[in-house]
């Protein structure tokens, strides 16, 4: 029994990190209908700021503000310069694009940080830890619990927020009553952005930093998006913990550590096949 | 559009010619390469018109290229039966998986295909490494594949004869999608494409259609996989990543999605442009490819083919 509560546990802790992945791809695709394929390899990039930056002196805390405000300015660069040609192209133009900038961001960082598997701090004292969760673990769930109650509260009782929620529901409308719909766009962009780097500086620990250290976990954010609904962002967060959970039990008792990312695809196309708008989504009726 | 159909077919019969000129002309290196332009072209061909005219999105295509090929090397490994075989036993398999993977295919629109397909390719060599398949696929290890050699006392080598093979099946299967392509079935697969609603009040079966689609565009990728496991004599989990996939989708949207023309293209572009990044950074090779990609997009929003064809019209407009 103990070891199934620490599976549980730990599944719920990963969970947290798909969750924040799952809540970012859900923002932008909520804004533009599209899906970031580049969001992993930015959140990654993010990560090697903040370890570049430890290396330097820097306090944690302090590398880890500094970095999400790099993932914020990146995030807003790519929808200024890169996507902002491509507002009226094809969908499958625009997902070239992303790909594209997924080549070039994992080149990047191993031009610039070297392939080699890294370890990287966590912040949390071992003490913290109890026999279910390590001290890692537990700082990590409260991170990703904190983060997601802030991005909450952001949309729900600041006027840039409602800004925000307004300029990717109506943009027309926004436009009329003065909201500068293009900047809220990028707005939304950055903070993914900065979603995706606490997600990876939160996984680093415990996968190690590598320009690849993303691609299993984006998956998994896709799973957790999905499995919510893609347009509801409560719903991606409940998700990813579902997903979190899923996984570690499935590894742990049903298929073995190899197979756990076809879990993944396996509940990905039983969730769409029973239930195409995710558990919570609303299924979307057009008018034709 | 009679005339116009003329010209391109006359055109294709001119570069199949072309074509068949270049194992004797070219070292068997390019010869390689040639080779697996061919077979890419031909993967390429099925991803468009699954998701150039059919408008499902596949990010997970090379599953099928793997299989064709995992079926392959496994056939001729264990049962001995004579390698031309091989290969339409490797289409229909596809054919079946791809149709049955298109089933509940059915029900996703766009992007949560996309993504479905997406998982597929990343599951991929996890599924190929599984234990429990071992003894046929090899595990990690892979399996070798023998290359074929030619008939009928043919003095060809063998690489050689391997790409007039699949010139000629090539040759073939782009005749029978542009055959499909035209025709009633066409137009079918196209409206379900631009208006799913007004094709099945059109009395188009949707379903039928759309799976039966997803089958036979899995059969080109799975045949196009058959040949790359002869060409490349191996096959291991790890060549068949995600990246294939996406290399896939690359190719086909680079090349020009809703176009025959354009797999040709596509397979140009995903066989060569990694050795020009290659040559220009040692250092960053993906991010120049990433870059080669994005300015392709912008400079040609629908791909090779769909540019030319804007040429094409232009200079028919001017007097």
């Amino acid at each position: 029994m103990d070891a199934f509560l620490h599976q549980l546990l730990a599944g719920l802790a990963n969970g947290g990190i798909y969750a924040a992945l799952g809540l970012a791809l859900v923002m932008i695709f909520q804004a533009t209908h599209l899906i970031n394929f580049a969001q992993g390899e930015q959140a990654m990039f993010s990560a090697y700021v903040a370890l570049i930056l430890i290396r330097a002196g820097v306090p944690y805390w302090g590398a880890f503000v500094i970095a999400l405000v790099a993932a914020f300015v990146i995030g807003v660069a790519i929808e200024r310069i890169v996507l902002r040609p491509f507002v009226r192209a094809p969908v499958l133009t625009v997902v070239v694009v992303f790909l594209g900038m997924l080549f070039i961001i994992n080149s990047l960082a191993g031009w610039l940080f070297t392939y080699s598997v890294q370890a990287f701090p966590s912040p949390f004292p071992t003490g913290l830890g109890n026999r279910y969760l390590s001290g890692h673990e537990i700082g990590m769930l409260i991170v990703t619990l904190g983060t997601l109650a802030a991005v909450f509260a952001f949309f729900r009782f600041t006027t840039l927020g409602l800004a925000m929620r307004a300029a990717a529901q109506n943009p027309e409308a926004s436009r009329l009553v003065g909201i500068r719909v293009g900047w809220m766009l990028a707005f939304g962009w950055g903070l993914a952005g900065a979603i995706g780097a606490i997600a990876a500086i939160m996984a680093a620990p415990i996968v190690y930093i590598e320009p690849n250290m993303m691609a299993g976990t984006l998956l998994y954010g896709f799973a957790a998006a999905l499995l919510g609904g893609i347009n509801n962002p409560w719903g991606a967060v409940i998700g990813g913990f579902i997903v979190g959970v899923i996984e570690n039990i499935a590894g742990a008792y049903i298929v073995g550590t190899e197979l756990k990312l076809s879990v993944a695809l396996v509940i990905i196309v039983v969730v769409l096949v029973t239930r195409p708008a995710g558990l919570f989504g609303r299924s979307i009726v057009t008018r034709v | 559009m009679a005339g116009s159909n003329r010209t391109s077919l006359i055109a294709a019969a001119a570069l199949f010619l072309l074509a068949a000129f270049i194992p004797f002309v070219v070292s068997s290196f390019h010869l390689l390469q040639a080779t697996m332009v061919v077979i890419y072209a031909i993967a390429l061909l099925g991803l468009n018109i699954l998701t150039g005219y059919n408008g499902q999105i596949s990010l997970g295509h090379g599953a099928f290229y793997a299989i064709g090929a995992y079926v392959t090397a496994i056939l001729l490994e264990h049962t001995g039966i004579p390698y031309w075989t091989a290969i339409p036993i490797s289409g229909a398999v596809c054919l079946v998986v791809g149709f049955l993977f298109g089933l509940p295919a059915l029900r996703l629109e766009g992007l949560y295909l996309a993504l479905s397909t997406f998982a597929l390719a990343v599951a991929t060599p996890q599924l190929l490494k599984f234990r429990g398949v071992e003894h046929w696929t090899g595990g990690v290890q892979g399996v070798f594949v023998p290359g074929p050699n030619a008939p009928f006392g043919l003095p060809l080598a063998s690489d050689q004869w391997l790409y007039l093979l699949a010139l000629a099946i090539a040759a073939l299967l782009f005749l029978v999608a542009w055959n499909l392509l035209r025709g009633s079935t066409g137009i079918a697969i196209t409206a379900i494409r631009d208006h799913p609603i007004a094709a099945a009040s059109m009395g188009i079966d949707v379903a039928l259609y759309k799976s039966v689609t997803f089958g036979v565009s899995a059969m080109y990728t799975g045949i196009a996989g058959s040949l790359g496991a002869m060409v490349t004599q191996f096959v291991a989990p790890d060549s068949f990543s995600f990246l294939l996939s996406l290399s896939f989708l690359v190719g086909s949207v680079i090349g020009g999605v809703s176009s025959i023309a354009g797999a040709i293209f596509g397979a140009i572009f995903i066989q060569f442009v990694p050795n020009i990044a290659d040559h220009i950074s040692k250092a960053a090779t993906g991010a120049v490819y990433g870059l080669f990609m994005i300015a392709f997009m912008i400079v040609m929003p629908t791909g090779v083919a769909g540019f030319l064809r804007l040429v094409v019209r232009k200079l028919r407009g001017a007097p």
